[in-house]
């Protein structure tokens, strides 16, 4: 990576990190309802992956925390917002919501609600791809609770036997909700699970996006190189709670503090700052165009972004007008 | 009597039976040290300790698995499912297991096992948290389907549930857990079949269980305003359904109407509408009616989600149509 992409990464980091904020906000004045699940802590993770991998041609898959993920397959985050505001401009028209968004055009293929669906949802990506004879990757992001779900080791195991491009990311943020990782799980180095099934792996420091970046490229290569899947555990955390109807009471402060210390937007921007690429002043107009960009753009264009029409309420359940409904063109 | 929010019912229920019974312990997801997402479970861990109130890892079918087996020894568990859509991960279990193999094993081996799980559709919490499954569960044979409507049920079903030798699975609703309703201070057994009149009537009856009781009294109370005088039966076990309890409603209002949170097909409106069919179809003076969900997935938008979920006044109107007002 450049400095010069290093520069465009902390742009994005920040932007996440801003975006973020603002969707808990929007909760709290009721603009936004249901679940969120907000990112905060663990942007190093989406970001360092995906800048090693081709972000909007590889096929990317994740949980409910979802937006960020999305963002940097490029989605547009006013779509991305407006989903989350329920609004027929959402980039899932509304019907998803928060742990639904989906952009099929930039290949991100879908935020899942049900802890572990998305295991073998990839390995069948990446069957297809294998099929189709393309140059894509299928990339998997959970959480480390998700691992002892039965369809983490089906799919790992099956990835393994057909040798499928696939990329399994754990964020292991070291809580399942409420539920501290050792506390739910055998193994608590994770990646070491993979070797069950014979699927090289690695574990590191997921705050920091240079460390992120170059182990996803040793992993993204093997992938994509034809030798089969790989898994990645990057250590992180979440800044706040598991949703936002979770208070965190379960953990304790000197833990938050610590991690807190390891912010992955400003451990990226000290660095820079150090290198002489960024000032802080420089940051703080970042910041501030950042935010004006939520304030001034998109949240004006959730605001007046038409609602669903309840007419449609029925739409995308079945095909419209297929005709092998009929049995086949008459 | 006192007056117990329904998550305070259940909380209690559990107490009493662990109380009594160590061979009765309680398991789920975030169920200890948080109590509980519904806070259903709070201060059990305390009490009982970890080998009893157990945090499972996030693998529903796995743990479901390990209750169904412990019952096998005559462990009596109480499986919390946090929320009922993540039960289909768990019913191959709770169906090819518990279910089956007291039939299986010819009568040898039992399955004394409860789970319990909020159903029902929330606040925008989209396709995939939204599910209303009491349908799934109630068409299969050797499980017991129980749904409270109240906190009296809720603490009665569950500690009847807890003595009964079947596996019973007990409906709950993610937005009734803060209701408040009287529970007897004494112990109490809720039977686990039967139905219950909400209201005595004479003009029509309406069927139902859980939430829309009480979309169904609201009704009523609109309704009794025009003169019109509903029965409302509560079915608080959907399996089995209460035959006579149906045929004795319909014998006297000779009008029925089910209301359910759920898509119409195949659906307790479909079951219940097949009972009068089966033993007082001559009874009848007009059709039976399902007021039921739109048959899609749960859509996010608030408005969506609001046209595709049954209401009160989806009730008084379907009650008008049929009284013709
Ligand atoms: C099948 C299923 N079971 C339970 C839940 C409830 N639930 C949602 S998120 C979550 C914790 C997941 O933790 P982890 O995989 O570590 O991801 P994180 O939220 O930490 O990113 C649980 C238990 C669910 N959504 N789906
Ligand atoms: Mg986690």
């Amino acid at each position: 990576m450049t400095l010069d992409d290093k520069k465009r990464l902390l742009r994005e980091m920040l932007f996440a990190r801003r975006f973020e904020e603002r969707c808990y906000e929007a909760y709290v004045e009721r603009k936004i309802g249901g679940f969120l699940h907000l990112y905060p802590g663990q942007e190093a993770c989406a970001h360092g992956v995906l800048e090693a991998a081709r972000p909007g041609h590889d096929y990317v898959i994740t949980g409910y925390r979802d937006h960020v993920h999305a963002i940097k397959c490029g989605s547009d985050p006013k779509a991305v917002m407006a989903e989350l505001f329920g609004k027929e401009t959402g980039c899932s028209k509304g019907r998803g919501g928060s742990m639904h968004i989906f952009d099929v055009e930039h290949r991100f293929m879908g935020g899942y609600a049900l802890v572990g669906g998305p295991f073998p949802l990839a390995a069948g990506m990446a069957k297809a791809i294998k099929l189709k004879g393309g140059d894509e990757i299928a990339i998997c992001f959970l959480g480390d609770a998700a691992n002892n779900q039965g369809t983490f080791h089906e799919a790992l195991n099956m990835a393994s036997v057909w040798q499928l491009p696939v990329l399994y990311v754990t964020e292991n943020n070291l809580y399942g909700i409420g539920t501290r990782v050792d506390r739910s799980t055998a193994v608590q180095e994770q990646y070491k699970r993979a070797c069950g099934y014979n699927i090289p792996s690695d574990r590191v420091d997921g705050q920091d996006i240079d460390v992120v970046y170059e182990a996803a490229k040793k992993a993204v290569d093997h992938v994509r190189s034809g030798k089969g899947p790989y898994m990645l555990e990057l250590m992180t955390y979440r800044y706040r709670g598991h949703s936002m109807s979770d208070s965190n009471a379960y953990r304790c402060k000197e833990e938050e503090k610590e991690w807190g210390k390891r912010d992955p937007v400003i451990i990226l921007r000290d660095r820079l700052i150090d290198a002489a690429a960024i000032t802080e002043e420089e940051y703080q107009v970042m910041d501030k165009a950042i935010i004006d960009e939520i304030e001034n753009e998109i949240i004006p264009y959730c605001e007046n972004s038409p609602e669903p029409d309840v007419a449609e309420v029925e739409k995308y359940v079945l095909a419209d007008n297929d005709p092998w409904v009929a049995g086949g063109k008459q | 009597m006192a007056e117990l929010m329904y998550w305070e019912a259940i909380r209690r229920a559990h107490d009493e039976e662990m109380a009594r019974d160590p061979l009765v312990i309680c398991m789920g997801e975030d169920i200890g040290l948080v109590g509980g997402t519904y806070k259903a479970t709070t201060g059990l861990y305390d009490k009982y300790g970890p080998e009893r109130v157990i945090d499972t890892p996030i693998a529903e079918g796995g743990y479901t698995g390990l209750g169904v087996g412990a019952s096998f020894l005559g462990v009596r568990p109480i499986i919390e499912i946090m929320s009922v859509n993540f039960a289909w991960l768990a019913m191959d279990q709770m169906f090819n297991s518990a279910a089956k193999v007291r039939y299986m094993s010819g009568g040898q081996l039992t399955s004394p096992v409860v789970f319990r799980s909020p159903g029902g559709c929330a606040h925008q919490l989209g396709a995939q948290h939204s599910a209303r499954m009491e349908k799934v569960f109630m068409g299969i044979a050797g499980l017991r389907v129980v749904t409270p409507s109240n906190p009296r049920q809720a603490y009665g079903l569950l500690k009847s549930a807890v003595r009964c030798d079947d596996p019973v699975f007990i409906n709950e609703h993610e937005l009734m857990y803060n209701m408040k309703g009287e529970v007897p201070d004494a112990e109490y057994f809720h039977p686990l079949e039967g139905s219950e009149v909400t209201r005595p009537g004479k003009d029509i009856t309406l069927f139902a269980y859980n939430i829309s009781v009480h979309w169904c009294i609201q009704a009523a109370e609109t309704l009794a305003k025009e003169g019109i005088d509903c029965e409302i039966i509560d079915l608080y076990s959907l399996a089995p359904l209460d035959r006579a309890g149906i045929a004795a409603s319909v014998r006297k209002t000779h009008r029925a109407i089910i209301v359910e949170e759920a898509e119409a097909p195949v659906g307790v409106g479909s079951e219940v509408m097949a009972i009068i069919n089966e033993e007082c179809f001559f009874e009848l003076d007009a059709a039976p009616v399902r007021v039921s969900a739109r048959n899609v997935p749960i859509p996010y938008n608030r408005g969506l989600e609001k046209a595709s979920l049954p209401n009160p006044n989806d009730v008084v109107q379907a009650v008008r149509k049929m009284l013709g007002k």
